[in-house]
């Protein structure tokens, strides 16, 4: 268990002293929120009805842009050598690291989602219903994306290749979670949505640090 | 014991090495040989259980190592040519990290000690990236002396440092050896270690 937290930790500081790797998804999304409203016009019952769809597919565009980097520099400087051979498993190992990049790129857009909402006039309950699908969806897109980003390591071109095998995974997160904040505008109530986006994180919690771990075997052997 | 039986390996379709057979006890150490290309670095990478074993058998006492590589890696400190340095983070924090990640708790006062040892005092705050290319190989060679593994797997330990860190790595091999250590390494040049050294030379 310390290896877990000396692993989170590293990574965490590693990105405090290179913060633009971080703040470059954050700003992303900000920008991308903020170009729809501008571009759309001032009415406000488009702007609400496309806001869960925008500000989700800005998250999910937001967090694949950091994937490419998650192992890169770990393999380039030998580390995730060093982290195959530690006597604890590299599925804990490989958990901490999508954990350190949910903090990083999750995470910020989790607490930024409420404050960009407010530009596509949704009331306060979808603003939290908003705030609650990311909080249970980004994870999903981290998790998944480990997987991506272990299978396409040391791949030329790997970060286009990324992207197709990564996206159309997060369409069942993006569904549920744009659906839940329609569904709570639309009166519908958002419980179901967000029981499907919490039994997601679960499978993908469970079977994403194992499938990363093995496809990481994979790219060291050569 | 660490026994090596019958190894082979292929690259493409090109036949590196095969019948590689060895055993190193404990207190001895071995020195790979052979010419650029002969496949040094890939017979220590199937040896550490980076790369897949086709052919042959590893234990480690008397158990086989794809069966138990827990077990095996607990023991095992490898060195390759990357040398699992954070550029960003410090050669203090690197070797916490480090420590922590084979599940060994290194306190402040032995972390500050190892690498006064190898000549880093006063750059234990500087991060890696600033030193030199001999000072980061003293900053990874940190990791040996702090470690309590039996096997020491080191790929080519020697180069970019001075004499006087070639020295300081000399004694912790022999200190090392000297406490029932095993190691094995690969050198273009001359090694003169204590204790029972054998020698294999890799051939086509």
């Amino acid at each position: 268990m310390s290896a877990f937290v000396a692993i989170v930790k590293r990574d965490l500081t590693l990105a405090l002293r290179r913060k633009n790797e971080v703040i470059t998804s954050v700003f992303f999304f900000v920008v991308v929120a903020a170009l729809f409203p501008l571009g759309i016009g001032p009415e406000m019952n488009t702007l609400r009805l496309v806001a869960p769809g925008i500000l989700w597919v800005g998250a999910l565009l937001a967090s694949m842009l950091s994937l490419g980097r998650m192992f890169a520099s770990d393999y380039a400087d030998g580390s995730l050598e060093q982290m195959a051979l530690s006597p604890n498993s590299l599925s804990l190992l490989v958990a901490a690291k999508i954990l350190a990049h949910w903090l990083l790129s999750g995470l910020p857009l989790v607490l930024l989602a409420p404050i960009l909402g407010l530009q596509f006039d949704l009331s306060t309950d979808a603003l939290w219903i908003l705030t609650l699908s990311l909080l249970l969806g980004t994870p999903v897109l981290s998790l998944i994306g480990a997987v991506g980003a272990a299978l396409t390591l040391g791949v030329r071109g790997g970060d286009v290749l990324l992207s197709l095998l990564v996206l159309p995974l997060y369409v069942p997160a993006l569904v549920f979670g744009a659906g839940a904040v329609q569904a709570e505008i639309s009166g519908l109530g958002a419980s179901a949505h967000l029981s499907v986006l919490a039994a997601l994180v679960l499978v993908a919690a469970v079977f994403s640090p194992w499938a990363s771990a093995a496809s990481l075997r994979i790219a060291l052997e050569s | 014991m660490f026994s090596v039986s019958n190894l082979s390996c292929t690259r493409g379709d090109k036949h590196l090495f095969a019948g590689v057979s060895f055993t190193l006890a404990p207190g001895q150490w071995l020195h790979l040989e052979g010419d650029n290309g002969v496949g040094k670095t890939s017979l220590i990478r199937i040896l550490c259980g980076l790369s897949a074993l086709e052919q042959g058998e590893i234990t480690w006492k008397n158990q086989s190592v794809a069966q138990k590589p827990d077990a095996f890696r607990q023991e095992l400190v490898y060195l390759g040519h990357q040398l699992a340095l954070k550029e960003d983070l410090t050669p203090l924090e690197n070797l916490s990290v480090n420590a922590a990640m084979v599940g060994q708790l290194l306190n402040l006062s032995v972390a500050m000690a190892v690498l006064a040892k190898l000549g880093l005092r006063g750059r234990e705050h500087l991060p890696v990236r600033v030193l030199s290319q001999g000072q980061k190989r003293r900053a990874a060679l940190a990791r040996l002396l702090s470690s309590r593994a039996k096997l020491w797997i080191l790929d080519e330990p020697f180069v970019a440092l001075d004499l006087a860190a070639q020295q300081v790595l000399t004694g912790v091999l022999n200190a090392h050896l000297h406490n029932q250590g095993m190691v094995l390494l690969t050198s273009h040049q001359a090694v003169a270690l204590e204790g029972v050294g054998l020698s294999y030379r890799l051939t086509s």
